[in-house]
């Protein structure tokens, strides 16, 4: 009885943000309401992420209020090593998933008051593949490359080292026990990683940490004034 | 797939349509989205909703990059690839990131 039913195209042009970019983004709102500077710090298993975080926790007790957060499959021990050095650290069990997940981190601030923070670390699961697609809402991404891992990794690895902010080569201190051809290394991190900013350290030495500590100072000076001239402006 | 559902429901109320007879995505390469996966959870969500009997349409887009040494805009199936001109690993992503819903065909229909 009725006509054809009238039928009709509507535009939408809209991005679908999947369930990790969608909690990525409340945290990214979260981080900035609080004033904190965030990052997310990943490598393979074993390049020392968490032996540079015993360091610089220490080493920049006086200067920054840092919180961690820590990611690992199974058991707390790097939340135990990293206690006791003046910040608070919460330790994300993931119990199977190899990398961690925005909601991960957005049920981990439950644990401490972000506010009175500079900086919030949060140490990946040792991972290079998967961490690469998952944004935590941080600022910095971090990615650690031990002089140990072979000259070729950034190759192997190309979406982690393409969206790094920081390339951190580390365990300088054993790069000539281990025969590591720096100038093919750090030529390699330069292709794979053209926008980083890379540094060469040594946590057990502290060679290179200095430089470390000054861009985390600084990037903490530039987020911090950040929110001053947003709050300034109309 | 639930978010772009999200997104057609929420349009098709502004509409005040009733019905969902079409939906087209735009997919880049690099969004990492497998075919077969995305019609599947498309023809498994979309029964007892405004979309059952719907079609998916898929525009796919290729990866382009733009090399900015040497001006060249070239294709490519990785997340990174050097310039075949010049060689140079700089190569900005123009184009492949896209996972956009573009459009929807509505009706008022019982």
């Amino acid at each position: 009885m009725a006509s054809a039913p009238d039928r009709w195209i509507v535009e939408v042009d809209k991005a679908i943000l999947g369930h990790n970019a969608r909690f990525a983004e409340r945290n990214r709102v979260r981080f900035k309401e609080a004033n904190v500077l965030v990052l997310n710090i990943v490598s393979s298993p074993g390049s020392g992420k968490t032996t540079l975080l015993e360091r610089t926790l220490t080493d920049l007790r006086d200067q920054l209020r840092i919180g961690v957060h820590v990611g690992d499959v199974r058991t707390d021990n790097d939340a135990r090593r990293l206690s006791g050095k003046g910040a608070p650290v919460v330790q994300i069990v993931t119990g199977g998933t190899c990398h961690l997940e925005a909601s991960m981190v957005a049920q981990a601030l439950e644990k401490f008051e972000l506010d009175g923070l500079d900086l919030l670390i949060v140490e990946n699961v040792g991972n290079l593949v998967c961490t690469a697609s998952f944004d935590l809402g941080e600022d910095l991404r971090v990615v650690l490359l031990s002089v140990t891992e072979g000259e070729d990794k950034p190759q192997k690895y190309p979406a982690i080292f393409r969206n790094a902010h920081v390339v951190l080569i580390s365990k300088m201190d054993i790069a000539e026990a281990v025969n590591a051809d720096m100038e093919l290394l750090r030529a390699n991190v330069q292709a794979a990683a053209p926008q980083a900013a890379v540094l060469e350290v040594s946590a057990r030495s502290g060679a290179g940490m200095k430089e470390w500590y000054n861009l985390l100072l600084t990037a903490r000076r530039a987020s911090a004034n950040r929110e001053v001239s947003r709050e300034g402006g109309t | 797939m639930q978010s772009v559902f999200e997104i057609a429901f929420a349009r098709l109320r502004q509409e005040k349509a009733t019905r969902l007879h079409r939906l087209r995505l735009r997919i880049g390469a690099l969004a990492g989205v497998v075919p077969e996966a995305l019609e599947f959870a498309f023809d498994a969500l979309k029964e007892h909703t405004p979309a059952a009997g719907a079609s998916l349409d898929v525009e796919y887009v290729p990866v382009r990059f733009y090399c900015s040494t040497c001006a060249l805009e070239f294709g490519g199936d990785d997340v990174a690839e050097l310039c075949p001109r010049c060689g140079s690993p700089n190569a900005d992503v123009r184009q492949g990131r896209e996972l956009d819903v573009v459009s929807l065909e509505v009706s008022r229909e019982e």
